[in-house]
C-alpha cells in the first residue's frame, strides 16, 4: 500500500516538476513589435531558413521573434497554435497555411482581436490574412519546373512524374496546375505527365512514393519534386537504387540540402526563391502592418532594405521575386 | 460521481479486487490533483492561461478526442480496442463534405454520416466477434480501409462551403457562456455512458467481460452481442466527432482526424483504465481528457518547443500505464494474463 501511495505522489510530483522546470513565468516585456512565425511544420529546414530571415529583420527593427508550430503539417494541428498566439496577444502572426480553409476561422478570430496576419509560403483563405507574401508567382514557378524537366529529359521527351507534398497544399497544387497547362504547349508535346504522388513532406513517405514511381513507371525519365523534403528524399532513393543515371531529378529545394547531390551529378539543376529573404520580407511586412504604415490594401507601396520596392497587388498579395536556378556552377554561392 | 465507485466497491468481494478498486478510486483523486496543479502551474507559466477565452479554446480543441474517448473507455474495459476511430473521423468528414457539395441538406447528411459510422463499427464488431479475430488486428485493418475510402470519396479536395450556422456549431460557444457547443455533446454523452457503465447491469457486464470473458459467458452475458454493440457505439461517436471537427475547421477533408486514435487511447489509459480490460472509470477518463488538453495548452503558451511537448505527453502516458501495471503485477506475485 505504502509503495503505491508513494508511486502516485511521485508521479504527481514528476508531472508538476516537468512542467515547472520547462520554463519560468515569461517576464513577457510587452514589446510593441512581437511577431510569431507559424510554419506548416517545425524542424523543417525550409521554414527554419525563412525563420533566420525573420530573425534578421527582427534584429534590425528591434522587435521580438519567435517560431512555433506543429510537428505534423496539418491545418488541424495549426489551429491550437493560432488560438494560443491570439490569447498571448502577439502583435502579428506570420503563417504558412497547411490547409487554407481549416485555419481560416481561427485566423479571422485573431484578426478580430487586433492581431495582424501575414501569410507566407502558402496562403490562408482570403479574408483570413492582411497581406500574403508570395515567394514567386505561381505562373513563373510552374513554367520553370516544366522547363527544367524539359532540360533534363533526353530530347525533351518521355514520361515525367511529380512528387508533391500534401495533396491539399495550396502552392503545390497551383504549381501542378500551371505545369499541366504548360505541358499542353507544343514545345513540350514530347513530355507526358504519368503520375502525381504525395509524400506529405515526410522524409520516409516521400522516399516510399519515389520508390513507388520507379517501380510503377519503368520508362520514367524525370521526377519533378516541387518540395524541399520531396526532392531530397527522391535524390536519396535515386542514389540508393542506382537509378541516378537513368532517371533525372529536378524541382524545388534548398542548396544546402541538395549540394552533395548536385556535386555527384544526381541532380543537374533545381530552383528556389531565396527562402531567407522570404522570411525577412515577411517580418518587414508584419512590422509595417503593426505600425500602421500599410493596411494591406492593393496598390499600397513600400520599400524594404536590400530587397527594394514592393507594391501590394490583387488579393493583397506581394511577390518576393523570380526563382533562382541552382547548378553545379553557382550552388556554392548560396548558403541556406 | 462518487456513487458509482462505492457501488463497485460494494459489489467487490475478493481481496485483490478490492485492493485494485481502491487504487482506482484514488487514481481519480490523483487526476483531480494533477488537474488543479496544472491550472496553478499553467497560470504561473503564462499570464493568459487562466482566462475564460483560453479555457474555451483548449476545451474546444479537446472535444473530438474527448467524445471518442468515452466509448473507447467501454471498449478497453471490455478487453478490446478500436484503433479505427481516426479513420472514421476522416470518412465522416469526407462523406459529409461530398454530400454537402452534391447539394444534400445537412439535416440529411449528418444522420447519414452517423449511420455510416455505425456501419463501420458494425463491421469491426462482426469481424471481432463472429470471425474471432483480435480487435487490434481488425481495427488496424479498418484504420487503413476507412481512410482509403475517405480518400476515394473526396480525393485531395477540401470542401469549405458549409453554411455559417453549421460552422458556428464547431467554432461558436453556448449563448452567454464561453463554453463551446461540443462540450455540451461531451457532457451529455459522458453522463449517459457514465450511468450506463457504473450504475446498470449492462455496465457490470462490460466489466465482467473484460475481467474474464469465459466466466462472463457462463454467467449468461451475451459477450459477442455486447462487444458488437460497443463497436457500433464507437463508430457512431467517431463519426459524430468527425462532424464536429468538420464544423470546427469549417472544412471537410479526407485526412481529417489523422493521428487522433493515439490521443484517444492516451486519454483513456491516463484516465486509469486498465489496458488489459476489466477496470477503469469514465470519470477518470473525463479528467484525463482535460488534463492532457491543459498540459499541452500550458506548454504551448509557455513557448515550450513542440518536441518537448510530445516528450512530456509520452512520459505521462508511460508513467500512467506502465508503472501501475508493473506494480499490480508484482503485488499479484508475478501472475500473467
Amino acid at each position: 500500500m505504502l509503495t503505491r501511495r508513494y508511486l502516485h505522489v511521485g508521479l504527481a510530483l514528476a508531472m508538476a516538476a516537468s512542467v515547472g522546470l520547462l520554463g519560468a513565468p515569461g517576464a513577457s516585456a510587452q514589446a510593441s513589435l512581437n511577431v510569431a512565425f507559424l510554419p506548416k511544420q517545425v524542424n523543417n529546414p525550409y521554414f527554419d531558413t525563412a525563420a533566420q530571415g525573420g530573425m534578421k529583420a527582427a534584429g534590425e527593427l528591434g522587435g521580438q521573434f519567435k517560431q512555433v508550430g506543429p510537428s505534423e503539417a496539418t491545418g488541424a494541428a495549426q489551429v491550437p497554435f493560432i488560438q494560443d498566439l491570439t490569447t498571448q496577444k502577439v502583435s502579428a502572426i506570420a503563417v504558412s497555411a497547411a490547409d487554407p480553409d481549416a485555419i481560416a476561422p481561427s485566423l479571422k478570430a485573431a484578426r478580430a482581436a487586433g492581431i495582424k496576419v501575414v501569410g507566407y509560403d502558402s496562403s490562408p483563405a482570403q479574408g483570413a490574412y492582411d497581406v500574403f507574401v508570395n515567394q514567386a508567382d505561381t505562373q513563373g514557378i510552374g513554367q520553370s519546373l516544366v522547363q527544367m524537366a524539359c532540360d533534363e529529359a533526353p530530347t525533351c521527351s518521355g514520361d515525367i512524374a511529380i512528387l508533391s507534398a500534401t495533396s491539399t497544399a495550396t502552392n503545390q497544387n497551383a504549381w501542378i496546375d500551371v505545369m499541366k497547362q504548360t505541358l499542353q504547349q507544343s514545345q513540350y508535346s514530347g513530355l507526358h505527365l504519368v503520375d502525381v504522388v504525395y509524400g506529405n513532406d515526410d522524409d520516409q513517405t516521400s522516399q516510399q512514393q519515389a520508390q513507388g514511381l520507379l517501380q510503377s513507371h519503368p520508362g520514367l525519365q524525370v521526377i519533378v519534386s516541387p518540395t524541399t523534403v520531396g526532392i531530397a528524399a527522391a535524390a536519396k532513393v535515386l542514389e540508393d537504387t542506382g537509378s541516378a543515371g537513368s532517371v533525372q531529378l529536378t524541382g524545388l529545394g534548398t542548396p544546402n540540402s541538395l549540394r552533395a547531390y548536385v556535386k555527384d551529378g544526381t541532380i543537374k539543376e533545381f530552383a528556389l526563391w531565396n527562402v531567407q529573404n522570404l522570411g525577412y520580407l515577411t517580418y518587414y511586412v508584419a512590422a509595417k502592418l503593426v505600425s500602421g504604415d500599410i493596411k494591406g490594401t492593393p496598390g499600397e507601396s513600400f520599400s524594404v532594405p536590400t530587397l527594394g520596392d514592393y507594391t501590394i497587388g490583387d488579393n493583397s498579395t506581394i511577390v518576393l521575386g523570380p526563382p533562382q536556378v541552382f547548378t553545379a556552377d553557382n550552388i556554392d554561392q548560396f548558403n541556406f | 460521481m462518487s456513487a458509482p465507485v462505492t457501488h463497485q466497491a460494494r459489489s467487490a468481494d475478493a481481496g485483490p479486487r478490492r485492493l485494485e478498486l481502491s487504487l482506482l478510486g484514488r487514481w481519480e483523486v490523483l487526476l483531480g490533483v494533477v488537474l488543479l496543479g496544472l491550472v496553478i502551474v499553467g497560470a504561473r507559466l503564462s499570464p493568459v492561461f487562466a482566462t475564460a477565452q483560453n479555457f474555451s479554446n483548449l476545451t474546444a480543441a479537446a472535444m473530438e478526442v474527448g467524445i471518442m474517448a468515452l466509448p473507447m473507455t467501454l471498449i478497453i474495459i471490455a478487453g478490446e480496442i478500436d484503433l479505427s476511430v481516426e479513420s472514421t473521423v476522416g470518412l465522416s468528414s469526407a462523406v459529409l463534405g461530398w454530400l454537402w457539395a452534391a447539394g444534400v441538406s445537412l439535416w440529411l447528411a449528418v444522420p447519414a454520416v452517423l449511420l455510416l459510422g455505425a456501419a463501420g463499427g458494425l463491421l469491426n464488431g462482426l469481424l471481432v466477434t463472429r470471425a474471432g479475430l483480435p480487435s487490434l488486428v481488425v481495427t488496424l485493418g479498418t484504420l487503413a480501409l476507412l481512410r482509403g475510402l475517405a480518400s476515394v470519396v473526396l480525393g485531395p479536395r477540401a470542401i469549405s462551403t458549409f453554411p455559417t450556422e453549421f460552422t458556428a456549431f464547431g467554432f461558436g460557444t453556448l449563448p452567454g457562456t464561453p463554453l463551446p457547443w461540443s462540450l455540451l455533446v461531451f457532457a451529455l454523452l459522458g453522463l449517459v455512458l457514465g450511468v450506463l457503465l457504473h450504475a446498470t447491469w449492462l455496465g457490470r457486464q462490460v466489466f465482467a467481460v473484460g475481467k474474464n470473458q469465459s466466466a462472463a459467458r457462463y454467467a449468461g452475458v451475451r459477450v459477442r452481442r455486447l462487444k458488437t454493440v460497443l463497436f457500433v457505439l464507437s463508430g457512431t461517436v467517431a463519426a459524430l466527432a468527425g462532424v464536429i471537427l468538420t464544423a470546427r475547421l469549417s472544412s471537410a477533408r479526407a485526412d481529417a482526424g489523422q493521428g487522433l486514435t493515439l490521443a484517444v487511447v492516451t486519454a483513456v489509459l491516463l484516465g486509469g483504465v486498465d489496458i488489459f480490460g476489466g477496470s477503469g472509470t469514465l470519470l477518470g477518463v473525463v479528467l484525463a481528457v482535460f488534463a492532457l488538453a491543459m498540459l499541452q495548452n500550458a506548454l504551448r503558451l509557455a513557448d515550450v518547443s513542440t518536441q518537448l511537448q510530445s516528450i512530456a505527453v509520452g512520459l505521462l502516458l508511460i508513467g500512467s500505464v506502465v508503472v501501475p501495471n508493473v506494480v499490480i503485477r508484482f503485488r499479484r506475485g508475478g501472475g500473467t494474463r
